[in-house]
């Protein structure tokens, strides 16, 4: 096999270490997406940096109502969380709805949001990619392009949507993600933490060389709030998002106080639609009102040869998880 | 069959195999590890049309474990098979691996590296650096259609004059369907072991014809089937894309000669779609037209499929076409067009299964032109003969299948208007359709011994691919011999068995078990020839008088001696028998039959379809395993599920590589997209057929279930699909244009 060194780390600092700032190294959490590009020879780190060792496995709730989470976390721990579902259940429906159970045993929090996209080009290992060698173009561009393609925060470099769900409901829960490296500890608005393709469709998140993600830190619950993830798709399951939506909506009476509105599917990056939330605040909730607001989120949308559907789906993921949670809310 | 021993035969019983299988003793072709066994990994194209103009290997010879590496300027000579079904050595592609420089395909063989251990062996082959000289590709069956037109296919037939029917009549419908590349992708990759001793071949490969791939290697190599064996004992499925020999199977026989030790070769998924058969492309043109009474009076069915460049492969599209419907003046043909694919093969039910999705789409389309309801049109059109060959059917209960499958699926509740059935916010669609499928019988030999520890042994080399073969020949041995399932081993999958019938075309059941009930019964007139001989326990008596009976022996006065018995008293080792048994005669037309009844839901506001309710009735002739029998027909409407919603191997159009070539974008349907499944099974012996009245069951419960659920889209939606999968985005409406490529 292609060999690589392997080192086991037993704590965030010695992980950072033992990684140093070179990109050919990876952390290994519960490896669902690097040892699949690694068997498929997409990825080929000169080393990997075991981090399942490293304390990074709880769940706690801080002073100020904000819920630490470690990024060692499994998705499955993280979806059955008692205070992930009452507080978050957009969280725990999005968890849910992705991959399959054997999958969400073995993957992490930290893991999830460092997936790679699923455009199939990126996989073959073979055509023209800027994110696997940058310069080389974009295959999905004019060839398949119906499944894994977005529609919203495309560059002419790159247009793989990304493929997480759990990162959609944390959008728009809001979140900072807590990271160490050689310079230290800091923290990342998670908002900015993953990144538009745009010239650079290669560099993906935030992150420093050399640097892990020790937690996610979910803002505090907004008081009174119901929130929900509806995931539209080609199969009932095992199938990434074509298009989803993850909801939070503070009520008073008919009366939308506050709104949280995310997409994924349609997005090259977990994406947060503000200015569907600014036409839902203040209003009276009404199927008109979503739609009206839901077409928002696609205003500057680019439709490419095979994924022009998605720009309604996505706007009828946001109208029926709206309609049914504020329906639910007031039953 | 006897009568002694009636409630054995449709009885469901477990699998026999079921406790291996479980405790992971079955032994697959990749579980063979032979000692001082290597393992090789292939270098695939990543062209699809072109030739092969350097192969640099030194990086890769560098590379830890490697043994050897084999390309088109490194490799034995081998030797063309005439790939003659008849002749018993057919293979799909009849190019050599490594024959030459050429690339006909993406995911082609052009290296084949072995090293001491798999993960080395692809390790190395990743260093193998290929050049090409790359030729422009066609991609799709309108690129090749376009650039070299289409070659005339087979399985053509006319009868009267079609056109002038059709320019007369009252009602007409026009219509034309697509069906995209759909591939096998059985759970167990293609596979293969070899090893040779003594200049003798031994070979575990995944298939479902092991005297057939016999055939062929021995073509292959020139050397004498006697010196080769293949063996299957199990395979993780194979839906008919492991009936023939693939060139991995050859290649890995062939570098294992050279380097006198055993090789393996896993196909990794990726080349599942590529190097070893799928379903074609096709495009069908129905033209249908019936009188002011609703009758059929003008078919024509008109197929092109894709095929490779190395080989014709047609897909029979017009298969049932030709009988089904009642219609004096009907033409179907077939042709093909080559593209950059590797060759396609037969895939569970080829031509029915696409080409019941046209067939049965157009009856749709043509009843509603018609005026008619697509059930009372069909009964009102069926044929009661088969007007293709002149033939009465043996055995027909079409009008009864669709109609208990109509009465237990609540047809009579549909209203027709589209759109009409809605349940809070989905829509309901009712559809249906008509499934059919050939039934075949072919020579068998099989061999059956009694043995004194009263046990039975039977053999048999056919396979069971997992559809329950093991069962049904112990069934068989049991009903004839009285001796109990848990008394009888059955031992299938190994070329040097006498030989039996690749698993397919859903011939195994009615070829199989008459020679296994053959070889019974000569080993019960050979226990005779022992009871009534010299010695014997009912020495002096005539063979005729005696009867089996509670696993032995019964003579007119009630004297009974079990087997174990008659054997011992003259010190024999077992009583054995063998038997032949021909092909079906042509006395009849001999046909499967059914209907399968689909509800659909459709929510227009999450553009969210699937399929809620199935129920099929078929009619096989008598059903001898209840339980794997419906196992079957389940198993095959999840699968016109996903043909239906799902299925399509996708090609990038500008180089002709598959795209979504892995098992998560290569939809099939999972666990949550099956509906309740009610399977009604007429089990009605078609004793003209063969003794046991079975005609076989694996391919006709995909025929007309993507049709049933594209006649339910239309009656929800009021959108009539011709192009499968139905997905999402063909349903939606307002769907914007796009603005970039």
């Amino acid at each position: 096999m292609r060999n690589f060194d392997y080192a086991r780390a037993e704590s965030a600092h010695q992980a950072v270490a033992a990684h140093g700032t070179d990109r050919e190294v990876s952390f290994l959490a519960g490896g669902t997406t690097l040892l699949d590009l690694v068997k498929l020879d997409v990825m080929q780190p000169q080393k990997v940096v075991d981090i399942n060792r490293v304390d990074l496995d709880g769940i706690e709730r801080l002073d100020d109502g904000r819920l630490r989470i470690g990024a060692m976390v499994t998705n499955t721990a993280l979806a059955r969380d008692q205070r992930v579902i009452n507080d978050y259940a957009v969280l725990s429906q999005a968890l849910l709805a992705g991959a399959s159970t054997q999958l969400r045993n073995k993957a992490t929090t930290g893991g999830n949001m460092m997936q790679r996209v699923r455009c199939p080009y990126f996989r073959d290992g073979v055509s023209a990619c800027n994110k696997r060698e940058p310069g080389s173009g974009c295959s999905a561009i004019g060839g398949v392009n119906r499944s894994v393609h977005a529609v919203l925060g495309t560059s002419d470099q790159c247009i793989a949507s990304h493929p997480s769900d759990m990162c959609v409901a944390m959008i728009a829960i809001g979140a900072t993600v807590q990271v160490e490296g050689p310079e230290g500890q800091r923290e990342i608005d998670f908002a900015d933490f993953h990144l538009l393709p745009g010239e650079t469709p290669a560099r993906e998140h935030a992150l420093e060389p050399g640097e892990l993600i020790t937690h996610v830190t979910l803002d505090a619950p907004i008081t009174g709030s119901q929130s929900a993830y509806l995931k539209l798709r080609d199969r009932q399951s095992y199938q990434f998002a074509l298009a989803s939506s993850a909801v939070i909506v503070q009520m008073d009476g008919d009366t939308i106080t506050q709104a949280r509105v995310a997409l994924g599917g349609v997005g090259t990056k977990p994406w947060r639609a503000p200015e569907v939330e600014a036409a839902l605040k203040g209003k009276s909730a009404s199927e008109r009102l979503f739609a009206d607001a839901a077409g928002r989120a696609f205003e500057n949308a680019t439709a490419y040869s095979q994924n022009a559907y998605k720009i309604p789906l996505g706007q009828q993921a946001i109208v029926r998880n709206l309609a049914d949670l504020i329906d639910s809310t007031a039953a | 069959m006897s009568d002694q021993s009636r409630s054995i035969i449709g009885a469901g019983v477990p699998r026999i195999d079921g406790p291996d299988k479980l405790s992971g003793r079955a032994n697959y072709a990749a579980d063979n590890l032979p000692p001082g066994l290597t393992y090789g990994y292939g270098v695939f194209s990543t062209i699809a049309s072109g030739r092969v103009t350097d192969i640099e290997l030194d990086d890769a010879r560098d590379m830890p474990g490697v043994v050897d590496i084999y390309h088109h300027g490194h490799f034995p000579t081998l030797y063309h098979t005439p790939s003659s079904l008849a002749q018993g050595n057919k293979v799909e592609e009849t190019r050599l691996p490594f024959e030459d420089d050429r690339v006909y395909y993406a995911g082609q063989f052009v290296a084949l590296v072995v090293a001491d251990t798999f993960e080395n062996a692809r390790a190395a082959a990743r260093r193998v650096k290929v050049s090409y000289a790359e030729e422009p590709t066609l991609a799709t069956l309108e690129q090749g259609i376009e650039a070299n037109g289409t070659q005339p296919g087979s399985g053509n037939h006319s009868r009267g004059d079609a056109p002038a029917a059709f320019d007369s009549a009252a009602t007409t419908v026009d219509v034309t369907y697509r069906t995209p590349v759909e591939t096998h992708n059985p759970m167990e990759m293609h596979a293969s072991t070899a090893w040779w001793q003594r200049g003798e071949l031994t070979i575990f490969d995944a298939s479902q014809g092991v005297v057939v791939a016999k055939g062929a290697l021995s073509k292959i190599f020139a050397m004498s089937p006697e010196r080769i064996t293949v063996h299957a004992p199990y395979i993780g499925s194979g839906f008919g894309g492991k009936l023939w020999t693939w060139p991995h199977a050859i290649a890995t026989a062939a570098v294992s000669r050279e380097l006198g030790r055993p090789v393996q070769l896993v196909v990794p998924r990726r080349e599942m779609f590529t190097t070893v058969g799928h379903r074609p492309e096709t495009r069908q043109r129905l033209r249908l037209a019936t009188d002011e009474n609703g009758k059929l009076v003008s078919v024509r069915h008109e197929s092109i499929n894709t095929t490779s460049f190395t080989d014709q492969y047609v897909e029979t599209c017009g298969s049932v076409t030709k009988s089904l419907y009642r219609c004096p003046d009907l033409t179907v043909s077939h042709a093909t067009t080559q593209v950059n694919r590797g060759t396609p093969t037969s895939m569970r039910a080829p031509g029915a299964a696409p080409g019941l999705f046209a067939l049965e789409s157009a009856i749709d389309e043509m009843a509603l032109a018609a005026g008619a309801d697509p059930v009372q049109f069909r009964l009102d059109n069926y044929a009661s003969r088969d007007e293709s060959k002149d033939l009465d059917f043996s055995s027909n209960h079409i009008v009864e299948a669709t109609n208990r499958a109509a009465e237990k699926f609540g047809w009579a509740d549909r209203t027709p208007g589209v759109g009409s059935m809605r349940d809070g916010r989905e829509i309901v669609g009712y559809g249906m359709a008509a499934c059919n499928w050939e039934a075949l019988k072919m020579a068998c030999d099989a061999r059956v011994s009694i043995r004194a520890d009263g046990t039975a042994f039977a053999s048999c080399a056919t396979q069971d691919i997992g559809t329950g073969t093991y069962t049904i020949v112990a069934q068989t041995v049991s009903d004839v011999t009285g001796i109990p399932l848990d008394r009888i081993t059955v031992k299938l999958g190994d070329s040097s068995y006498p030989d039996g019938p690749v698993s397919g075309g859903s011939w195994a059941t009615a070829t199989t078990l008459p020679a296994i009930a053959g070889a019974a019964r000569n080993a019960l007139d050979e226990m005779k020839r022992y009871a009534t001989g010299t010695g014997g326990v009912f020495a002096g008596a005539a063979s005729d008088d005696l009867e089996v009976s509670d696993g032995g022996l019964r003579n007119a006065d009630g004297k009974h001696s079990d087997f174990a018995a008659i054997l011992d008293a003259g010190r024999y080792g077992s009583a054995d028998g063998e038997a032949h048994t021909k092909a079906a005669d042509s006395e009849y037309s001999y046909r499967s039959f059914g209907a399968h009844f689909v509800e659909v839901r459709w929510d227009p506001g999450i553009s969210r379809l699937r399929v809620a309710r199935v129920v099929s009735a078929i009619d096989v002739g008598r059903v001898i395993n209840e339980t794997t029998a419906r196992n079957q027909v389940e198993g095959a409407v999840v699968m016109g599920i996903g043909m239906g919603l799902f299925e399509a191997t996708e090609y990038d159009e500008r180089n002709a590589r598959p795209v979504n070539n892995d098992y998560a974008e290569y939809l099939v349907p999972v666990h949550a997209d099956q509906p309740e499944i009610d399977v009604i099974l007429l089990d009605y012996p078609d004793t003209k057929f063969n003794e046991y009245g079975a005609r076989g069951i694996g391919e006709i419960g995909i025929t007309g279930l993507a049709a049933a659920v594209a006649n339910a889209v239309y009656h929800a939606t009021g959108k009539r699909i011709r192009e499968l999968p139905i997905t999402l985005d063909k349903l939606m409406e307002d769907v914007p244009a796009a603005q970039s490529a």
